[in-house]
């Protein structure tokens, strides 16, 4: 009998070589005469160990990595697809340390089935959320994600039920379902992996979406930037109506609701979700003012649910196992699990799922293994560019969105970038205001201009001139922007400049302990 | 002076492609929202969007030529002029930043000769900044055409660029 040989599809893995030893694996089995079944799995997400191979084995799948092209012979010299002993076998993957640690429920299937095949998702508890939703009434199936508690995972952290209700309630002739998958934040990318490693549950949690709403159609909106992952969505939505899970009749109940991606075109600001419908509808992704909220005229006019990707393959499981399954982990008033990823200077960086709470040390040293350049890790920045950095003594806090806000930090989309001691952050901060006027939609003044005269002022900061009269300026442009703008770009922009200031104000050549 | 025909100001492009356009045109004429859609369809098929092609394309979606050139213009995807063989896309964002991207953007710059948005003088390649590529786990991280390449040193650099330089 064939035997299962897994190389992820995932567009890490792929950066790192995946097709290339996909490809080496297939030939080699050809040549030697072994029977192998090669199936494109998501990535696990332990990316310091990508390529990684997995082998099913009587015992459970066995994985080796990091795997190079070149290292496909020595894989089957040593017997590999037996589960063989070879120095970059990693033993079975149920039992590697990393993975054991972690609570998946977004990320259950992500990794382990084959993310394009139905037949596949199925077999892993995939649709029985659906099949629980089409039994319930539409308010019922609110009320379920009301219970579970679920916030928006995007970064707002807007409780999902509300905003659904708000649509359910909202009479209209049309209603849309839309998936903000323009995933920006520099440091995040647990949104792709679900695209590229398990779309099928992001198919579902928009068709519940639409059920409970009554909405018939939806777009994914996805970034450019993500090529791969559009690859990945576009032959699970065909399988999926294939299979009739989308399309005119789903699943034999008589409703109907369609499904497309739309690609983005590279602008940041289009994470708003105002101007990501403007976008939608065609055109420049000015932000709107709120309200109406897209909830009650969202695109084309009509009530829209907007939802993270996050968040509406959060649902699936949510249906499944009820509201009060998913609300028993976490927090405080951050309850279930965040798919955290690790990124920047990190040794191990990766996707870590875990329920709220756990501490920002916990995930750097335990999970992350500190740096990867051995260097001290210095500053962190959570949540993307629009996040504030942390330093060392802000370790200890545990991941929950009002634990965040007491320390004037945001949790954002998830992502924690790690500098070194060679980070400059006065360079940071700099940076901040430089991407915020690249990216600006240029509605509103404070961002428009501010973002701009502050690059100008941190250039001064940087040169040493008129220091103190400067610092002061940085601090009064950065309250305009924060109480002025529009939307989060311009307002919180400060957060970064100003945490940076605050924490490391070495770098802006002021003494420690006066960041005045 | 005769400025009456728009060619004059407008980077003249091959009957051929004008067919394309129109082609890509036609089919998005019910979409809902057509504007994106079309203009990636533009330009995956002939690599940019040609401003010639803005009167053709408000005209059908019953819009002014200005609402045209402000959405191309607004979004930095989209391109007006035809780039190079091959597009090098190097991620400015703070994750690669971490992991020494501005040093491997210097080196970039002048082993290329060019700047951002500028194409090699054999036309090869054209350089331009990304912000994100969501391979963040493997920084720094470029993208050359549709493929996304991680952990990049200079040795990669230089492969990246010899195999589009030989491709």
């Amino acid at each position: 009998m064939a035997i299962n040989v897994y190389v992820p599809r995932d567009s890490s893995a792929l950066s790192l070589g995946a097709h290339k030893v996909a490809a080496n694996i297939q030939a080699e089995a050809l040549r030697r005469g072994v029977e192998i079944n090669l199936i494109r799995n998501g990535s696990r997400g332990l990316f310091w160990l990508e390529t990684m191979v997995e082998v099913a084995t009587a015992k459970g799948r066995v994985a080796y990595g990091p795997v190079m092209p070149k290292d496909v012979a020595s894989l089957f010299d040593a017997d590999f697809t037996q589960g063989a002993a070879h120095p970059l076998n990693l033993g079975l993957t149920d039992e590697i340390e990393w993975l054991k640690k972690q609570e998946r429920l977004t990320f259950a299937r992500v990794g382990i089935t084959d993310p394009v095949s139905v037949e596949d998702y199925v077999s892993h508890d995939g649709f029985k959320g659906l099949k629980n939703a089409l039994a319930k009434s539409g308010a019922e199936i609110v009320k379920e994600v009301t219970d579970s508690g679920l916030r928006g995972r995007g970064g707002a952290a807007f409780p999902t039920g509300i905003k659904w209700n708000t649509v359910l309630n909202a009479p209209a002739d049309q209603k849309y379902i839309v998936c903000n998958a323009d995933e920006g934040d520099s440091g995040t990318y647990s949104d792709r992996m679900i695209m590229e490693g398990d779309p099928l549950v992001l198919v579902e949690g928009m068709t519940i979406a639409a059920l409970a709403v009554g909405a018939t159609q939806g777009y994914i909106y996805l970034r450019s930037e993500y090529p791969d992952a559009l690859v990945t969505l576009n032959e699970a939505i065909a399988n999926a109506y294939q299979a009739g899970y989308l399309g005119d009749d789903i699943c034999g109940s008589g409703k109907r609701f369609h499904l497309e991606v739309r690609r983005a075109a590279g602008a940041y600001v289009c994470g708003e979700e105002t101007s990501l419908l403007e976008s939608l509808e065609g055109k420049r992704g000015l932000v709107r003012f709120k309200p109406p909220l897209p909830a009650i005229e969202g695109l084309f006019g009509k009530p829209t649910v907007v939802n993270n990707v996050i968040s509406l393959a959060t649902v699936p499981i949510i249906l499944d196992k009820g509201g009060k399954f998913y609300q028993d982990f976490g927090m405080g008033r951050s309850r279930g699990t965040l798919p955290i990823q690790l990124a920047g200077n990190i040794k191990q960086c990766g996707l870590v799922e875990k329920a709220f709470g756990v501490t920002l040390r916990e995930l750097l040293y335990d999970f992350g293994g500190g740096s990867a350049s051995g260097k001290p890790i210095r500053a962190v920045q959570v949540g993307g560019p629009l996040g504030a950095f942390l330093p060392e003594s802000q370790f200890d806090t545990p991941l929950d969105y009002e634990k965040f806000t007491e320390i004037w930090a945001v949790l954002g989309h998830g992502g924690i970038v790690a500098f070194d001691e060679t980070v400059d952050m006065a360079k940071m901060a700099r940076y901040a205001f430089e991407f915020c006027a690249v990216e600006s939609c240029g509605k509103c003044t404070p961002c428009r201009i501010g973002s701009t005269r502050g690059v100008e002022v941190m250039d001064k900061i940087i040169a040493g001139e008129d220091h103190v009269k400067n610092i002061t300026l940085v601090r009064d442009l950065s309250d305009t922007m924060l109480n002025g703008s529009l939307c989060a770009l311009g307002g919180m922009t400060p957060f970064p400049v100003l945490s940076a200031m605050n924490h490391f104000p070495e770098d802006f050549g002021l003494q420690k302990g006066k960041a005045a | 002076m005769q400025l009456s025909q728009n060619k004059s100001w407008r980077e003249v492009v091959s009957d051929e492609i004008l067919v394309s356009i129109d082609q890509h045109i036609e089919a998005h004429l019910n979409v809902p929202g057509a504007l994106m859609p079309l203009l990636h369809a533009i330009q995956d098929d002939i690599g940019y969007v040609p401003e010639s092609s803005y009167p053709r394309i408000a005209k059908a979606l019953n819009l002014s030529v200005a609402e045209v050139h402000g959405v191309v213009s607004f979004y930095h995807h989209f391109r007006t002029h035809a780039p190079g063989k091959h597009i090098l896309q190097l991620c400015r964002a703070e994750s690669c930043q971490a992991m020494g991207s501005e040093a491997l953007e210097s080196f970039v710059k002048k082993t290329l000769g060019v700047d951002y948005h500028q194409t090699t003088a054999d036309g090869t390649i054209t350089l331009e900044p990304i912000y994100c590529l969501g391979n963040c786990a493997c920084s720094p991280a470029v993208l050359i055409d549709d493929q996304v390449c991680g952990r990049v040193d200079i040795d990669r650099m230089n492969e990246i660029i010899a195999e589009a330089r030989s491709a």
